[in-house]
């Protein structure tokens, strides 16, 4: 389907806007079952009322001030590592260079870390948001560098070459994570590791304001860089030939997803596998050639509002940290992925 | 085809082209003659790749430019030159599962905007590239299922969607068999027709060029051997010379023109 207005021009795939409309209804559904669990339940109904603003003030008082700032950081989070995901994924073509298992989100881990011993634990705790996200985003950026001076020839790019880079480079910045964390007093490390498992428990406006603005910078960078996003799926020749400036396109959109992942990690802390399988996910959804960008965003915000959920209802009343959880459905996610990538001989 | 400028012609001018220190020709002048088919020819390894890429900037002369209707490349934006030049690579990969038409479409990218990311323009130019390729049949099947022919026809039917005024192709026909190969050569040779787009490919085929192209170009380590017209260029001496072969020339029965005869049995190297 196209659509053309004087300049403008989109075309929409049917079945693309079919996935990104049902995304859109799970997501909202997860989203009202989220507010109404809890110590206190309060009926979907109320939710709903609550959220377009005929609730009851007790409903109101939890939705708004307790329950929303929790979800909003999830779909917030869970977009940003979908888009990271997307990207690195595209840029890379392999799907195993994401940013969770090349030493993006490791990076993000010690940058963080390192801010918090080194900063010392505010009043607030682990979950400051000044120095964690600083550190993160310098650890993200300083691994993604690393990894691109070493793994990049001439500006070209061989996935394998890139992911092999990234493991030793996620190894490296684990040890040192937990180097870090063994100089640390008791106190400063088991707050340090909540957050190295992921989570969203005690998430509140602020994590929401920065990790909102974050996104509200970067995603309109992104999206101007789409068509350079979709030809790099392409070979470099014709990625080239086609008009894409390779290299700093390249570049641009790698340090883009970076500064995603470390948004992310900083509001929720490396939470593992979203990146890696939601643009995977939206893809055979959506049925599309190259990995859709809009759609992994959105699957990586309904994943990770489902994957919480989770978390808080399987074990209830003891609420899993969601890094866990997603670890443990990701894990066999990514055994089925080297699985097939070896059977068809690409992607590993 | 929708537009199609009058034809542009490419100029390289003292070209010293190098993969690092490994400098593949040195001093290179060559002209490509606007509104004709020009054929690169020469053995393994004598450069002719690389002076495409040169043609197209994928490889930034060490020295020397490339003049594109009198301006150098060096200078245009990569949408600039994606404009007017396209290049078909010899071994293009698209993500899995595209279907033709998506791939063709894909050639609209420097006509497009991020706010413009479809037009009837496009519309109208892919569907003019399908239709020229006779690949509409084809237009909603993924690209991995089809024959190596009809890939290569997609390909350049992406390549036609970009509709510039230079296409440039490298071995174009590598890989298929023969009747695909003519196949392929009949449609490059009937664009050129059509619309008089200049078409630069390096063919592999010595035959293959001298019937299809209207300007050869033979080179030899790096360097030019001999450039014009088949029917003044290819001689026994030139074979003997560029490919260390002999051979004989004769007419071509059916077009006249030159079509080299390999003596084979014991080499005959120079």
């Amino acid at each position: 389907m196209t659509f053309e207005l004087g300049p403008i021009g989109v075309r929409v795939r049917p079945r693309v806007a079919l996935i990104v409309a049902l995304l859109a209804a799970v997501g909202f559904a997860a989203l009202v079952i989220s507010l109404s669990i809890g110590t206190f339940a309060i009926p979907p109904r109320d939710i709903v009322g609550a959220l377009f603003g005929y609730g009851s003030g007790a409903a109101d008082l939890i939705v708004y001030q307790l329950r929303l700032p929790r979800v909003l950081t999830a779909l917030l989070v869970g977009a940003a590592f979908g888009l990271a995901g997307a990207i690195f994924q595209a840029v890379t073509r392999n799907p195993l260079a994401s940013p969770d298992l090349i030493g993006i989100s490791a990076g993000a881990g010690s940058g963080a870390v390192g801010a918090i011993l080194i900063g010392g634990v505010t009043s607030a705790g682990a979950g400051t948001f000044a120095a964690v996200p600083l550190g993160g985003l310098i650890g993200a950026l300083a691994t993604a560098t690393a990894i691109y001076l070493l793994a990049f020839r001439d500006g070209s790019i061989t996935g394998y070459r890139f992911v092999l880079v990234g493991i030793a480079a996620n190894g490296a910045l684990v040890a040192l994570t937990r180097w870090m964390l063994t100089r640390a007093d008791i106190d400063q490390a088991s707050r340090a590791m909540v957050w190295l498992t992921g989570s969203l428990n005690g998430r509140d406006y602020e994590h929401v304001r920065w990790a909102g603005l974050a996104l509200l910078l970067l995603v309109p960078l992104t999206l101007a860089l789409i068509r350079a996003y979709q030809l790099l799926q392409f070979d470099d020749d014709t990625a080239h030939s086609l008009g894409i400036p390779l290299r700093s396109a390249r570049i641009a959109l790698l340090v883009l997803a970076t500064c995603l992942t470390a948004l992310a990690a900083a509001a929720a802390g490396p939470i593992a596998f979203v990146a890696l399988g939601a643009p995977q996910l939206a893809r055979r959804l959506a049925g599309t050639a190259g990995i859709p960008l809009v759609t992994s965003g959105l699957t990586g915000a309904v994943l990770l509002l489902l994957a919480d959920l989770a978390a808080r209802t399987v074990l209830a009343p003891t609420e899993l940290p969601v890094g866990i959880l997603t670890g443990a459905v990701g894990a066999p996610y990514l055994l089925l992925l080297l699985a097939r990538a070896n059977r068809a001989g690409t992607g590993g | 085809m929708t537009t199609t400028e009058t034809a542009s012609g490419v100029l390289g001018e003292a070209l010293r082209l190098a993969y690092g220190d490994r400098v593949v020709a040195d001093g290179l002048d060559l002209a490509i003659p606007a509104g004709k088919i020009t054929a690169l020819v020469g053995p393994n390894a004598c450069g002719k790749s690389t002076v495409l890429r040169a043609l197209a900037r994928l490889l930034k002369p060490a020295a020397g430019a490339v003049h594109l209707d009198g301006a150098d490349i060096a200078d245009m934006s990569a949408r600039d030159l994606a404009l007017r030049l396209a290049l078909l690579p010899q071994a293009p990969n698209a993500p899995d599962g595209i279907t033709v038409r998506d791939l063709v479409a894909r050639g609209r990218t420097p006509h497009q905007r991020w706010w413009r990311q479809w037009s009837r323009e496009d519309e109208a130019a892919v569907d003019a590239a399908l239709r020229a390729t006779g690949s509409e049949t084809l237009a909603d099947r993924p690209i991995d299922e089809l024959s190596g022919g009809q890939r290569q026809r997609v390909w350049i039917a992406m390549a036609l969607a970009q509709d510039t005024p230079v296409l440039l192709l490298d071995e174009p026909t590598t890989y298929l068999d023969l009747a695909h190969q003519v196949d392929v050569l009949e449609l490059v040779a009937e664009l050129n027709r059509t619309d008089g787009r200049t078409v630069v490919m390096v063919l592999h085929e010595l035959n293959m060029a001298c019937r299809y192209a209207d300007h050869l170009i033979a080179m030899r380590e790096g360097a030019i051997a001999a450039a014009g017209p088949p029917s003044d260029v290819v001689t026994p001496e030139l074979v003997r010379d560029v490919f260390g072969l002999g051979a004989a020339v004769i007419a071509c029965p059916i077009a006249g023109t030159p079509l080299v005869v390999p003596e084979g049995g014991r080499r005959a190297v120079s």
